[in-house]
């Protein structure tokens, strides 16, 4: 049987993105098989009874796939239970009596909206310079005529499951973004499908990337936070292709290899 | 009837139709598509691989969505798998045979040549989506794998890992953002559209959108409007669909003249997470895959339930669907088990804590097989349900219950899937087309993509090229004026009726209503109580609904007031076409309606229609019409299923 649990939460609250913020405390009392969100729900709906605004963050398929949700909790990103998204976290996982402080992605490339709500867009800026095989539609040759070794679609699966939340951005002490872009970079970098374009690629994501997010210190936190195991090899491995990348491209505009 | 609903499907053999309607077709000359302005509503599989292919072709694009990013639509939660048939197997599958169990797992109620289509393209898909780069499970020689699914006898389902969805949206987006990179599409993320707008001649020529960032209400013009809104789930409050998934854009164009179309067909998933408490805020699905090595049961006697499964000996145990259906045992199709465990927790057999679900028992495939087997094939299934419910499945077993989980009804499109206003397409879950009364596994986001990559390029371009040469209706005429002032009204009387309860809280009691009276079995008696406490609670919302802060600001208690608005409206349609439809099929099951074994009883000769519901005025149950699209079978023979 569920067990109720009384707890005092300390909530980043922020009207807007020139508004200064600060934490606002709550208590509430919920069943331990909550899940995070329907405990946030539950205050929400407290908030509205004192009239007061509820607060404001982003969730959507509630199944831990659509990347939407992301809260720092307890200043851990998407909170204590490896390998699971806030959404699918559960409140039996804290304990009665518990203090839970609550605030949203913190980096300067994620820009806040309101409460623990946050502007990801430069992420479909990094994709949308490369992150994807030119092939219009219709153009496609037979789907068994490109054979792809079984190892080689797996790890390709490995980074592609990447969900797009931000949490290895919000881990990083520098903000950096390098777990996401490489996952997205190396899940087409590696299939056959994905060669034609894999310099350009690598090259246009890292900068976009450069532009919104900090650099690489290889903490490792990213990999510790993020929902879906993704592996910091893939960081090492979009090093290697940008820095190949950067040979390559030059000798393709006419200038002498270096190297 | 008052309205006209031509199919416009192609004559000649069936097999046929789909290229002899491309050739027939009118065409825009590649130099002539960036003189049309198409508007695409909704990024899921429909939405974006009709954005990024027709952005490819040259059409000058805008997208919209809800979401921070187009990747984020609900297709991304599919599991299980895309069917096609490519027979990759050598196991006899063909296009003939995935059209023909697609048209009898939808319990012959969609059209003909719609579902030959889908198996036509089905094929293509699957290439366009290796060649993006979707990775799809593959064999040591590098080829792709194959699983099978309900409904079928071949293995012609495609799958990555248990996130196809995710991978074929991600491809479909990826395909989106070189589009938008190049400037043929231009993204408008976190919008919700709010109305589409017609000229005056009743053709769809816009949109009202609101910018959930700053709350301006904004207009957009174009020379077609394409909805790929996705479907309805979410009028029971607890479905498997994403929270912000809404019937909005689809049911505004019902209120402007175009036909919903079954909305009474819904498709209940038997193997979800029941609800745990009153804090639930939405329902779990775990793989119909599940079924192949649990077996489930209920304890016979009702004061066993509240004790652990251990302590109930084997015959003591009912398996009750072994019992009634030896041949099929565990894996008869959806709807069957839906309303078989519903039986079971209705007469006092629910186990948990809330008696509220039903065993899926996996102890004797863990004897049989050792956990280890178990593990590999369903240890991330095993894994989620630990998490969301704190019990381990390898020492007790799950408990399940049904759940919304798909809508098969929609707005009503014909063959080039135009709905009947002119010039507003309707893509994948958002129309009725494909699936008739029940959806089979992994046709979905075959539909999806189906629609998005193949069907609507070609169709648009037909109705297209007779507005070459004509801008698009500017945004300062008055049907815009109209549109928008409604559409600010709307938020301006939900942001002023100050009452006292919450928008959830209403929607939680229109979920009631909807899942009671028109959930997995309905009847006469409960479908007409609830249409007499629908309209009330309507009533009651706009009076005592309770939206804080301000309309001009990014408010999410103001985005759901809308959205359950409409929900409120829909609800009674789909309630008044449940009690209308005076037979069983599919996933509509009408209690006065079955076989002497209890199964759904079809009256073909009545109901062999597609009942396409035209709007009325806000007295919904008094005021809409009926109009009937006859089902022309001839290629198929119908029959009764039987799972005996």
């Amino acid at each position: 049987m569920s067990e109720m649990l009384n707890l005092t939460l300390k909530v980043w609250r922020q009207n807007g993105p020139d508004d200064g913020g600060r934490f606002e405390e709550y208590r509430t009392t919920v069943a331990d098989d909550a899940s995070f969100l329907e405990m946030l729900d539950y205050v929400n709906e407290q908030l509205v009874a004192e009239d007061r605004e509820p607060i404001a963050f982003d969730h959507d398929c509630r199944e831990g796939i659509c990347g939407s949700c992301g809260l720092m909790i307890n200043g851990q990103a998407h909170g204590p239970q490896r390998g699971t998204a806030t959404c699918q976290l559960h409140m039996r996982k804290f304990h009665d009596g518990d203090h839970i402080t609550i605030e949203p992605w913190r980096a300067g490339g994620f820009p806040l909206i309101r409460d623990l709500a946050v502007d990801r867009s430069a992420f479909d800026r990094i994709v949308e310079a490369g992150g994807y095989i030119t092939v219009n539609t219709g153009a496609a040759p037979d789907a068994n005529e490109i054979p792809v070794p079984k190892d080689v679609a797996d790890a390709a699966m490995d980074a592609a499951a990447c969900i797009g939340c931000g949490a290895c951005v919000a881990a990083c002490p520098n903000s950096a973004a390098q777990l996401f872009t490489s996952a997205k970079m190396q899940h087409l970098n590696l299939l056959p499908q994905g060669q034609a374009e894999r310099w350009a690629r690598s090259e246009a994501m890292v900068e976009t990337m450069e532009e919104f997010f900090g650099s690489c210190t290889n903490h490792g936190e990213c990999q510790e936070a993020c929902p879906k195991e993704i592996s910091i090899d893939f960081i090492a491995m979009m090093n290697r292709d940008y820095l190949k990348a950067k040979l390559t491209n030059r000798r393709r505009i006419g200038q002498r290899k270096v190297g | 009837m008052t309205l006209q609903l031509d199919s416009n499907v192609p004559a000649g053999p069936l097999a046929d139709k789909w290229d002899n309607h491309k050739f027939d077709l009118k065409l825009v000359a590649p130099h002539n598509r960036r003189r049309f302005d198409v508007l695409v509503v909704g990024t899921g599989l429909a939405g974006a691989s009709a954005a990024a292919s027709l952005g490819e072709m040259g059409y000058n694009v805008k997208v919209f969505t809800y979401h921070d990013s187009p990747r984020r639509a609900h297709s991304i939660a599919a599991q299980g798998g895309i069917n096609s048939a490519k027979n990759y197997r050598n196991d006899g599958d063909s296009v003939h045979r995935l059209f023909y169990d697609t048209i009898k797992g939808g319990d012959y109620r969609s059209r003909e040549a719609n579902v030959h289509r889908l198996a036509q393209v089905s094929v293509d898909i699957i290439d366009q989506c290796a060649a993006q780069g979707v990775p799809f499970a593959r064999e040591y020689g590098g080829l792709l794998d194959n699983r099978s699914f309900g409904g079928a006898q071949v293995a012609r389902t495609f799958y990555a890992r248990g996130q196809t969805g995710q991978q074929l949206l991600l491809g479909a987006y990826q395909a989106l953002a070189r589009q938008i990179h190049l400037g043929t599409v231009t993204l408008y993320n976190r919008m919700d559209v709010l109305d589409i707008v017609l000229d005056d001649d009743g053709k769809a020529c816009g949109i009202v959108t609101r910018d959930l960032l700053t709350g301006e209400t904004a207009r957009f013009s174009g020379h077609a409007v394409v909805l790929a809104t996705g479907g309805y789930g979410n009028v029971y409050f607890l479905s498997t669909n994403a929270k912000q998934c809404n019937v909005t854009a689809t049911w505004r164009a019902h209120r402007k003249g175009a036909a919903f179309a079954n909305p009474c067909y819904t498709q209940i998933h038997p193997t979800c997470i029941p609800a745990s408490d009153e804090f639930q805020s939405k329902l779990t699905l775990m793989s119909e895959s599940l079924r192949n090595d649990g077996r489930i049961w209920v304890p016979k006697n009702p004061d066993d339930c509240g004790k652990s499964a251990g302590d109930i000996p084997e015959d003591a145990r009912d398996y009750y669907l072994e019992r009634k259906y030896p041949s099929f045992g565990n894996l008869v199709p959806r709807d069957v088990a839906s309303r078989n465990a519903k039986t079971m927790v209705d007469q006092g057999h629910g186990v948990g804590p809330l008696r509220n679900g039903v065993f899926l028992d996996f102890a004797d495939s863990i004897n049989r097989l050792g956990e280890s087997v178990v593990r590999e094939r369903y240890g991330n299934l095993f894994d989620m349900y630990e998490r969301i419910t704190g019990e381990n499945p390898y020492q007790m077993p799950m408990r399940i219950y049904p759940a919304t989980h798909y809508t098969m009804g929609g707005l009503w499109v014909d063959y080039n899937l135009m709905s009947n206003v002119p010039g507003l397409f309707v893509l994948g879950e958002a129309n009725f087309s494909d699936h008739g009364a029940n959806r089979l596994g992994a046709s979905a986001l075959m539909q999806g993509l189906a629609d998005g990559y193949f069907v609507l390029p070609a169709t648009i371009a037909g109705y297209l090229a007779d507005l070459l040469g004509t801008s698009p209706v500017p945004t300062d005429h008055a049907v815009f004026d109209t549109a928008q002032t409604e559409v600010d009204d709307r938020v301006k009387r939900l942001m002023s009726a100050k009452g006292t309860r919450t928008v959830d809280h209403y929607h939680r009691e229109l979920g009631r209503i909807v899942w009671d009276y028109c959930g997995m079995a309905r009847n006469k008696e409960g479908l007409e109580k609830a249409l007499s406490e629908i309209p009330a609670l309507r009533e009651e919302y706009w009076r005592d609904v309770k939206v804080l802060g301000d309309g001009r600001t990014f408010n999410q208690s103001l985005e759901k007031a809308l959205r359950v608005a409409d929900f409120m409206e829909m609800a009674e349609l789909k309630v008044k076409d449940a009690l209308h439809r005076e037979e069983s099929c599919g996933g509509h099951f009408r209690e006065e309606y079955q076989t002497p074994e209890g199964e759904a009883q079809r009256d073909d000769e009545h109901f062999a229609y597609v009942a396409a519901w035209e709007y009325g005025g806000p007295d919904i149950q008094r005021d809409s019409v009926l109009n009937k699209e006859k089902l022309v079978f001839e290629n198929v023979k119908l029959s009764q299923r039987s799972y005996k």
